[in-house]
C-alpha cells in the first residue's frame, strides 16, 4: 500500500553526477580564491578602521566621539546588503563610481569595522585602571600609553571576538555576488544557469565554506594562546 | 574654582620645601576628602602618612601624582606650582602640557604594583626612560640594570611580572619609578597587597633608599613599626586633615591628641 512512496514521479530524482562535479570543481576553486581575497581584504580594512573607531569613541573630543558613536550605531542597525547596494548603485549619482570589487570591500570593511570597534572597546576596557595610572606616573602621553601599553594588552582578550567576525565576514562575502563580484556563490549561480544543474555547484560551495569555517575556531584559540605567550601574559 | 590671588607664583628661598600643599581641598561631590590641607615636605625628608581608611591619606599622594584633580588650593613641587601655572601674574589650572613638564619630578609606586604585564622586568624599567626621557635603548638598559641590581632583582630582569612574586614585582616597580630620576618618590601602601613573609624585602629596599639616596619621600603605610623606624616625620590623618604630626618617636611614643591615641591603640590591638 506504500508503493506510491517509491515511485519516481513523487520523489524528486537525486542524481548526483560525479563527472559533472569534477568538471565544475576548478571554476569553484578559483572562485574560492576570490572569496578568500574578499574576506581577507574586507577584514584588514575592518581591523584598521575598527581600531580607529574604538579609539575615536574614547577620545576627549566630544564632537568626534558623538559622530563616531552615531555612525557605528547607524551601520550596525542597517543591513549589509543595503550598504553594498548604496555604495555601488547610489555612489555614481554623487559622482563616485567604483568597481564591484572596490565597492564590496568598502561596504564589507566598513560594516565589520563597526562590529570590531565594539570588540576592541571591550578589550581596551578590560585593561586595568592601574595601567593608566602607572603610565601617568611615568609621564607618558596618551598616544604612547595606547600604543605601548593599552593596545598590546587589549588585543589578547579581544582575539576570540575578532576571530568570530573573521568567520562572519567570510560567510558574508556571498552578499557581494549581488553586485557581480565573482566569488563562490556568484560562480555557482553562473554554473547553474549555464547547465540548469544546481545541485553539484551549491553542494560543493557548501562543503568549501564548511571546510574553511570549521577549523577556524580552533585556529583562533591557538593564535590567542600564541599571542599571549609572545607577550608573556 | 576659588580665588587663587593669595597664592604665590613660586616659592623661593634657601629652605623652601620640595613639596608644598597650600590649602588643598578635594571633594567627591559632597564628600570632602581633603579639607584645606597644608603640608610641607623638605628636600630629602621622609614623611610617613598614617591614619584610618577614608582619612584622605592616599588622596594626598594621588593628587601629587596628578592622578586626581584638585578642587581648591595649590600644590607646589620644588618651588613651582604643579596643579596650576602662572598666566601673567595669576595662577590658572594647569594645562596637560604644564602637567607633563612638572610631573617629571615625581615618581610613584602603587599598592598593586601596576607593572606592565606584557614586558619583562628590565623592559618595564626601560619604558619610561626610552619613551619619555628619550634615552637610547642602551642607556636605558644600563640604567635599568643598575636599578634592578639596587632592588636585588638583577637575576630576574628577563622575567615577566606573572612569573614574579608580589614582593619581587613591587621591587621592580620601585626600580621602574626610580629609572625616571624623580626628585620626589611616593609610596602608596606598597606593602599592603603583599604576603607577610615578603614585606621585608620591599621595606628593606625603601630603607636602603632612605639611607643611601637623597630622595624626598612620601609614604602612606599601615606598617607602624616601619614608619617609626625610617621616617623623619609622621603625619596622622583624620577626616581629611592632619590631626597630629611630629617626629616618629614623639608621635608613636607620646601622642597628644585623643584620636591619635585611639588609632594607635586600635592598630596595636590588631597586631
Amino acid at each position: 500500500m506504500f508503493d506510491w512512496l517509491f515511485t519516481d514521479d513523487w520523489f524528486p530524482k537525486f542524481d548526483w553526477r560525479w563527472d559533472y562535479a569534477w568538471e565544475i570543481l576548478p571554476r569553484l576553486i578559483e572562485a574560492t580564491g576570490n572569496t578568500l581575497i574578499a574576506a581577507a581584504a574586507g577584514y584588514l580594512i575592518a581591523l584598521v578602521l575598527g581600531l580607529a573607531f574604538a579609539l575615536a569613541q574614547r577620545s576627549q573630543n566630544r564632537i568626534l566621539t558623538f559622530f563616531v558613536r552615531e555612525f557605528v550605531e547607524f551601520i550596525r542597525s542597517t543591513p549589509l546588503l543595503l550598504q553594498i547596494f548604496f555604495i555601488f548603485y547610489v555612489g555614481p549619482q554623487f559622482g563616485i563610481t567604483l568597481s564591484p570589487w572596490v565597492s564590496g570591500m568598502i561596504a564589507i570593511g566598513l560594516h565589520y569595522s563597526c562590529y570590531l570597534s565594539e570588540v576592541y572597546r571591550g578589550g581596551i576596557d578590560s585593561v586595568p585602571k592601574g595601567q593608566w595610572e602607572a603610565a601617568t606616573a611615568l609621564n607618558m602621553t596618551t598616544a604612547q600609553t595606547y600604543k605601548r601599553l593599552i593596545i598590546p594588552q587589549a588585543i589578547p582578550p579581544a582575539i576570540p571576538g575578532l576571530g568570530n567576525y573573521l568567520v562572519g565576514i567570510f560567510k558574508d562575502t556571498p552578499m557581494l555576488s549581488v553586485i557581480g563580484v565573482a566569488e563562490l556563490i556568484h560562480t555557482a549561480n553562473a554554473i547553474g544557469s549555464e547547465t540548469w544543474r544546481y545541485l553539484e555547484a551549491y553542494t560543493i560551495v557548501g562543503v568549501i565554506f564548511l571546510a574553511l569555517s570549521l577549523p577556524a575556531a580552533g585556529l583562533i584559540r591557538a593564535f590567542e594562546g600564541f599571542v599571549r605567550r609572545k607577550l608573556g601574559m | 574654582m576659588d580665588d587663587l590671588s593669595g597664592f604665590p607664583l613660586k616659592i623661593v628661598g634657601e629652605n623652601s620645601p620640595m613639596v608644598s600643599f597650600k590649602r588643598v581641598r578635594k571633594a567627591y561631590g559632597s564628600l570632602v576628602v581633603l579639607d584645606d590641607l597644608d603640608l610641607d615636605v623638605a628636600a630629602g625628608e621622609m614623611v610617613s602618612v598614617i591614619g584610618p581608611s577614608g582619612s584622605g591619606k592616599t588622596t594626598v599622594l594621588r593628587m601629587l601624582m596628578t592622578l586626581e584633580k584638585i578642587n581648591g588650593g595649590v600644590i607646589y613641587v620644588d618651588g613651582k606650582p604643579l596643579t596650576h601655572m602662572a598666566q601673567g601674574d595669576k595662577l590658572v589650572p594647569a594645562s596637560e602640557k604644564h602637567l607633563r613638564a612638572r610631573r617629571s619630578d615625581i615618581g610613584m609606586c602603587f599598592q598593586h604594583f601596576n607593572l606592565f604585564p606584557h614586558m619583562t622586568a628590565i623592559q618595564n624599567c626601560m619604558e619610561g626612560p626610552v619613551q619619555v626621557l628619550g634615552l637610547s635603548k642602551g642607556e636605558a638598559r644600563d640604567r635599568g640594570e643598575e636599578l634592578l641590581e639596587l632592588v636585588g632583582m638583577a637575576d630576574k630582569k628577563d622575567q615577566h611580572p606573572s612569573r614574579l612574586s608580589g614582593g619581587q614585582q613591587q621591587r621592580v616597580a620601585i626600580a621602574r619609578a626610580l629609572a625616571m630620576r624623580p626628585k620626589v618618590m611616593l609610596f602608596d601602601e606598597v606593602t599592603s597587597a603583599l604576603d607577610p613573609e615578603v614585606i621585608g624585602e620591599v621595606t628593606n629596599v625603601i630603607r636602603k633608599l632612605v639611607s643611601e639616596h637623597n630622595l624626598t619621600m612620601l609614604m602612606v603605610t599601615h606598617q607602624m613599626g616601619f614608619a617609626r623606624d625610617i621616617s623623619d616625620r609622621v603625619c596622622f590623618f583624620y577626616g581629611g586633615k592632619i590631626e597630629e604630626q611630629g617626629p616618629p618617636a614623639e608621635l608613636f611614643g607620646n601622642p597628644r591628641r585623643e584620636r591619635t591615641q585611639q588609632f594607635l591603640s586600635a592598630v596595636k590591638e590588631a597586631v
